[in-house]
């Protein structure tokens, strides 16, 4: 134990010293992992990053919410099969909220954009979306001022609306939204509530950037004969999401009237698949970016083990003086593998202390800061390639002949 | 008096392309304790193939070689990396201390090989510094110090683990005379601390040092005989 401690500081102090001796040899042959690390635990930030937003944008849908829709996520079926199914209706959406007992809440859901105008203010491109008066219980959204439409409005499709943060703020910049008027396209509504803010999905599309209104009177204003709807059904537990799923299943059979044989006209989707989507392509990215970026690591790590190499011969005399007087092969092995791991090491935390400010540049663009994982993970991986780099090399040193080594010059 | 060495026979052949040339053939001494023993010959004399094998850096082709009654001609490269740990000091001809270490570090760096704990090592690397009279320099590096003083160093480098044998091999072969009578002298110190010594060198006045002098040629022994004036340094005492 002693033993092994005495030749480990042995072998720090060599490395040290003879870092120390070559310093701009050091820092040149450094630089290369300096180079491997910092991009490597930059597209590491930025791959958790994408993870991180992702989940964000996901937990915004809600885990317990199947959507009942014409088109299936993820694809795989065909296109013009798909595009001819009938679309889903206002009434299936009521045979679902009427007869399923595994649910909680219902609303069918379909969405135009539309010009928002209010005296003259206005705001472009604001999604309109119909609903019906369980939309936010369904959706897991709260209102931040006023109140939501009720099922008496809804259903009775009365002109009025409730808005998303961002068109609020940037239509009532000085004053109360509530019992204001304002025009959605060429229609009158009257403001009822205001969503609290969402953020946005994906970090694409804004979800604050709305105006939610009756689905019954959106039919009316604003739909054409393309416009479908989808069905947002939310389980009266998570637990019960594939059972609630089945029931689901079987009213909207029945309701779009399918002969036991025949196949599903309708998809009923959730979540899951999006994310399973997702980390399809997530893995796909981080293999790649990883790859790439590990290859400036491979490439720093030749660079050490070319030092090393030269080191190796400088020391030649070195070796053979330390064999001399009683160091095993294993001990010259060793300590050669510190120098080197030594070296990288450095360059590690070089690299770090670089990436750490970068990062928080990415941080502006994506919702992350640079995991403690990363960092540690970082140091290992310099630490390993310093040990794989100077293997190598190492060996060489320990297996030289004493009497040679004492000769060389 | 005990024998510390005992070579039988000792053989050894390099092979140089398609030739074997014997570096040493049929080499058999005895080596006792507390002896002083110069080996001379002119180079190619297999002189310092002699010392490679008695310092355990090599070993022979064909023969016995008994150290303390140990037979070390058949270990592996660990085995004998322990035995020249403890049993050998190396004094070389360029004094082979590590260039960016300081005085203290040298002479400690046998007790790391071998072992030793921080405390203990230090505390015999400062006596064997102490014996070679270089207290005050125990944190110079090698270039701040004089060809003698490095090679006093060295000399306490081979101290340190109070081994069987010094081995010095052409100690003053770097040095002008005047110094190299000082690390002679140094020698002679050693020997009446009752440590044996062999000193390889070709130079005659410095071989006198020696109770005996064994002479090869050719890779044989030519003669191995008594010194019959040996001679003293006259550096009776080292300059602490």
């Amino acid at each position: 134990m002693r033993f092994a401690f005495s030749e480990l500081r042995e072998g720090l102090l060599i490395a040290f010293q003879a870092l120390r001796a070559n310093k701009m040899r050091s820092i040149l042959t450094t630089l290369g992992i300096v180079i491997g690390i910092v991009s490597v635990t930059l597209m590491g930030t930025a791959i958790e990053g994408l993870d991180r937003a992702f989940n964000k944008s996901i937990q915004s849908i809600g885990a317990d919410v199947l959507y009942v829709q014409k088109w299936p996520w993820g694809g795989g079926q065909d296109w013009w099969t798909i595009r001819n199914r009938r679309d889903i209706s206002i009434k299936q959406a009521r045979a679902i909220e009427r007869q399923a007992e595994l649910v909680s809440a219902v609303s069918p859901v379909a969405g135009t954009m539309r010009q928002v105008k209010y005296r003259r203010l206005y705001v472009d491109a604001v999604t309109i979306v119909g609903t019906g008066a369980d939309f936010l219980r369904v959706n897991g959204t709260n209102i931040a001022l006023g109140r939501y439409f009720t099922a008496a409005e809804a259903d009775g499709g009365r002109p009025v609306c409730a808005l998303g943060s961002e068109v609020s703020a940037s239509l009532f910049p000085n004053e109360t939204p509530l019992g204001k008027t304002v025009k959605l396209g060429a229609y009158p509504y009257k403001v009822v509530g205001v969503l609290e803010k969402q953020g946005s999905f994906l970090g694409l599309q804004s979800l604050d950037n709305r105006a939610y209104v009756p689905i019954n009177r959106f039919f009316k204003e604003f739909a054409t004969r393309r416009t479908g709807i989808s069905i947002f059904v939310k389980a009266s537990s998570l637990p019960n999401l594939d059972e609630t799923k089945e029931e689901v299943r079987g009213i909207m059979r029945k309701a779009r009237g399918l002969k036991p044989k025949q196949e599903d006209d309708f998809a009923i989707n959730q979540q899951e698949i999006l994310i399973q989507t997702f980390n399809t392509i997530g893995v796909v990215i981080a293999a790649v970016g990883l790859f790439i970026t590990g290859l400036s690591l491979f490439v720093g790590g030749i660079g050490i083990m070319n030092i090393m190499f030269v080191s190796v011969t400088e020391r030649t005399k070195e070796i053979g003086v330390r064999m001399a007087i009683g160091a095993p092969r294993r001990t010259i092995l060793q300590q050669f593998l510190m120098e080197s791991a030594a070296l990288c090491l450095m360059g590690g935390i070089i690299g770090l202390t670089i990436a750490f400010p970068l990062s928080l540049i990415i941080d502006q663009v994506l919702p992350t800061a640079m995991p403690i994982s990363i960092i540690a993970v970082a140091l290992l991986v310099s630490v390993f390639v310093g040990v794989v780099s100077g293997l190598l090399p190492a060996y060489r040193a320990s297996r030289l002949d004493p009497v040679d080594a004492l000769r060389y010059e | 008096m005990s024998t510390v060495i005992r070579l039988h026979n000792i053989t050894k052949i390099y092979h140089v392309g398609s030739e074997d040339v014997h570096a040493l053939q049929d080499i058999s001494m005895e080596i006792k304790k507390n002896e002083y023993l110069g080996i001379m010959g002119p180079s190619g004399s297999g002189k310092s193939t002699l010392m490679n094998i008695i310092g355990c850096l090599d070993t022979p082709t064909a023969g016995l070689y008994e150290l303390n009654g140990i037979n070390v001609s058949e270990m592996n490269d660990n085995q004998l990396a322990k035995i020249r740990n403890k049993e050998i000091g190396f004094v070389f001809q360029t004094f082979n201390l590590l260039a960016r270490s300081d005085v203290l570090h040298n002479v400690e760096l046998p007790l790391i090989y071998g072992g030793i704990g921080s405390a203990e090592r230090k505390r015999l690397a400062k006596e064997a510094i102490g014996r070679v009279g270089l207290t005050e320099r125990i944190h110079h590096k090698p270039n701040e110090l004089s060809g003698g003083q490095r090679q006093r160093v060295a000399i306490a480098r081979s101290l340190v683990t109070q081994p069987s044998i010094l081995l010095a091999d052409e100690p003053t072969g770097n040095l002008d005379s005047k110094t190299g009578d000082e690390i002679m002298a140094l020698f002679d110190k050693l020997q009446k601390e009752g440590n044996t010594i062999i000193l390889v060198t070709h130079e005659e006045y410095i071989a006198e040092h020696a109770d005996r002098i064994i002479r090869l040629r050719d890779g044989i022994i030519e003669s191995d005989e008594l010194v019959k004036n040996k001679r003293v340094a006259n550096h009776t005492e080292v300059s602490a």
